[in-house]
């Protein structure tokens, strides 16, 4: 299959700029034998906002794993700025799924964010008072210093969600990665966590982030990934963020399916 | 320790620290009064195999304890039932090797190296397990933990036949039995919990990460599967040093209980830990000097219905999650809730009569649902508190109830100004969010509401307040 934004004709493969800071080398991810990620080669563009969108189980969650070393890939591999991630570690940042924890753990919201640092405290240290300093900062930017004591079960939804973008704060990082960090919080999170977005992004941060609501898509993103497995386009919102494009990357299985209940009409009449 | 730490923790910590005391001071009592000579004995630790013995089962406790605070937020508290499980075979096989090589067989350092090598390989085999099949986990731990204790009996049925040996003691393994402690056993479980508790000091910070989001901490660099491993190891360690004490069958609640009992009383992990070493240890201390007295008693039955008790307290009682604990603050929210809602109807209806007329009970119904007397004890409350009083055909707001109303009626209408500028609530759902909102809303963020507020809102829509609201008294030292 020839994808459009691959360099047809070349066997040593398509081409990937040896600066970006992601550059993702036809990577294949598969669970029991089954394919979630088919054959994905991009580059991630450097100080943009990138949405990750697609249809449930399309392998958004998986493509950041994937690219975070936190799933085995079958085949191929991830470079940041050319390098291994090993070598590049501290210019990642984070941001899981808020249903991923455990949110009735014994710990307060700035012990949460302090965690951004324990790379940098490093092996078997303490944290230290300055450590709290720069979390409760990293707090106040999402708007939530005054609740930094609070034990995190007692935070809504929203609340929650700010924490852990927090926490991705106090790391630092160049490039960060951000698993559905708008789903279920309120409109004023919401907005707060968009602002912080695009500070990050003006501030020459690349912000990838799995998105849900295709409704918000364009106003929010400068680039679009859209996947199903396979990556059906990507570049570019505006270019990329097409009725055609959106009817491929989500009526993909619905064809499929009217295609199959058709086939066994057909077998029914004979 | 941090600030927050103290700020925080402290009052609930005191509690607990109170609570430990007296209930040591009652053990304690109860045995010395009851006539009993043998627990008064043992308690005033007068015998140096008493003081080994409660000394050393006192640390089990402390190293379980904190070793299985990790284990359980980490949950793998059945990993550790499996573990312990696992021990068996390698404790029979150990004796049989030794019995061979021409010794007793009954040499506990020996011993207890069967059961460590036995358990790591049970370990392994749940890992490969896991690995290779899409077994869900607990099938697993069962399959595990029934093969290896399976062989385990089997191997000692075997060993029990052979003439050679006796293998009489071998059993005081799966229940425990305090009593054959020795000095230098003490001083191994001594050396066993120190070094658990410094690894658990060192990796505190590394622990925590893994616990809470091994995702996060992976995706940061930190090995977690080495962590795991570390940490795996140490509830290896700690069920190999508690075999002894407690037996294999019931180690595994040395490691669950204390931290699952601590977790009542507190919401930071650094005082859950601590907490539950101590827990760990009042356990041990008093369960083997109650089986000391018994000696037909197991010892692990005692420990455990120790620590069971603990926990059963700890359920209760515990100031941050106690059930009567949680009763009461749901009560004290309802009596508030009510008490304000009765305040700002009295204040709304009469708004609407002419000044000085009483409010009925029945006018107050007409303008909310109130649920059997709720209304009547919320209004004698208030009377109580000097604001509301009785007069001729219902009742009428004092100078001060005004005041309080007044200020309460700002607050809510702040709220669904908030609600409906900032959170994009439709105004038709305001009211109730709004009337459940503001009981839980602080003065901290009241004043922030306002200054929010005054800053986006054109003024003539925010009703004008006679009083600023002050910062309630009770924070001034914050």
């Amino acid at each position: 299959m020839m994808l459009p934004w691959k360099m047809s004709g070349q066997p040593a493969g398509p081409e990937h700029s040896p600066y970006a800071p992601v550059s993702i080398h036809d990577v294949t991810v598969a669970y029991h034998r089954k394919p979630v990620l088919w054959d994905v080669d991009l580059d991630l563009p450097e100080g943009k906002l990138v949405g990750v969108i697609g249809p449930n189980g399309a392998g958004k969650s998986t493509l950041i794993k994937a690219i975070l070393g936190l799933v085995p890939t079958a085949s191929g591999e991830v470079k940041f700025y050319g390098g291994t991630l090993r070598k590049h570690r501290a210019l990642v940042g984070y941001v899981p799924q808020r249903e991923s924890v455990d949110w009735d753990f014994p710990v307060s919201a700035l012990d949460v964010v302090a965690m951004g640092l324990y790379r940098r405290i490093g092996w078997f240290r303490r944290i230290r008072r300055t450590h709290y300093e720069e979390a409760t900062k990293a707090l106040a930017r999402v708007g939530m210093d005054s609740l930094a004591l609070r034990q995190i079960s007692q935070l809504s939804g929203g609340q929650q969600q700010r924490v852990f973008l927090a926490r991705a704060l106090a790391q630092d990082a160049q490039i960060y990665f951000m698993d559905e960090p708008l789903v279920g919080v309120d409109a004023a999170t919401e907005r707060v966590i968009i602002a912080l977005l695009r500070e990050l992004r003006n501030a020459g941060r690349t912000v990838v982030v799995v998105h849900h609501d295709l409704q918000s898509v364009a106003e929010y993103f400068d680039h679009v990934i859209m996947l199903n497995t396979r990556v059906v386009a990507a570049g570019p919102t505006a270019e990329v963020f097409t009725q055609d494009n959106l009817l491929k990357t989500y009526g993909g299985r619905l064809t499929l399916l009217d295609e199959a209940a058709h086939a066994v009409a057909r077998t029914g009449q004979r | 320790m941090t600030a927050q730490r103290q700020s925080r923790g402290s009052p609930s910590f005191g509690l607990l620290v109170a609570l430990v005391g007296v209930l040591a001071f009652i053990a304690l009592t109860v045995c010395a009064e009851s006539a009993t000579p043998a627990l008064w004995r043992i308690f005033s630790l007068r015998d140096y195999n008493t003081r080994v013995v409660m000394g050393g089962t006192g640390l089990l406790g402390v190293a379980c304890g904190v070793i299985g605070t990790f284990m359980v937020l980490r949950k793998k508290a059945l990993l550790g039932d499996a573990i312990s499980h696992a021990t068996l075979p390698g404790i029979a096989i150990a004796f049989w090797v030794m019995v061979a090589a021409g010794g007793t067989g009954k040499y506990l350092p020996g011993l207890l190296l069967g059961a460590a090598v036995s358990g790591v390989l049970g370990m392994g085999a749940i890992l490969l397990v896991r690995h290779h099949t899409r077994l869900p986990e607990d099938a697993i731990l069962g399959i595990v933990l029934s093969i290896f204790f399976g062989a385990g009996v089997a191997i000692l049925g075997v060993i029990q036949k052979m003439s050679t040996a006796s293998a009489a003691g071998l059993e005081t393994f799966i229940y425990g039995k305090t009593a054959s402690m020795l000095g230098e056993d003490g001083r191994r479980i001594a050396w066993a919990a120190g070094v658990l508790i410094a690894i658990s000091v060192l990796l505190f910070k590394e622990f925590r990460a893994l616990c809470f989001d091994a995702g996060f901490a992976r995706a940061q660099g930190w090995p977690i599967r080495t962590l795991d491993a570390v940490m795996m190891g140490m509830v290896v360690t700690a069920t190999v040093i508690g075999l002894q004490a407690v037996g294999l069958i019931l180690v595994i609640a040395l490691l669950i209980i204390p931290p699952s009992a601590a977790r009542f009383w507190t919401e930071d992990l650094g005082i859950l830990v601590w907490l539950a070493a101590g827990l760990g240890a009042l356990s041990g201390v008093v369960g083997s000097g109650v089986s000391a007295a018994f000696p037909e008693l197991p010892a692990g039955g005692v420990i455990v219905l120790v620590a069971s008790s603990v926990f059963v307290v700890s359920l209760l009682f515990g100031r941050a999650r106690g059930l009567v604990f949680r009763a009461v603050t749901h009560l004290w929210l309802e009596v508030r809730i009510t008490r304000q809602n009765a305040l700002r109807s009295l204040f709304e209806v009469s708004e609407r009569h002419s000044a000085g007329e009483p409010v009925t009970e029945k006018a107050l119904r007409e303008v909310r649902y109130w649920r059997g007397m709720q209304l009547h004890r919320a209004l004698r409350r208030l009377e109580r508190e000097d604001r509301v009083c009785r007069v001729l055909g219902g009742w009428r707001l004092t100078p001060d109830g005004h005041e309080e109303a007044q200020r309460m009626v700002r607050n809510h209408r702040l709220w669904e100004l908030y609600l409906i500028h900032h959170a994009a609530v439709a105004p038709s759902h305001v009211d109730r969010d709004a009337d459940l909102i503001e009981h839980v809303l602080g003065h901290e963020m009241v004043v922030e509401l306002e200054k929010l507020l005054d800053a986006t809102v054109a003024e003539p829509a925010v009703p004008e307040s006679p009083h600023p609201i002050a910062a309630p008294v009770e924070e001034g030292g914050t």
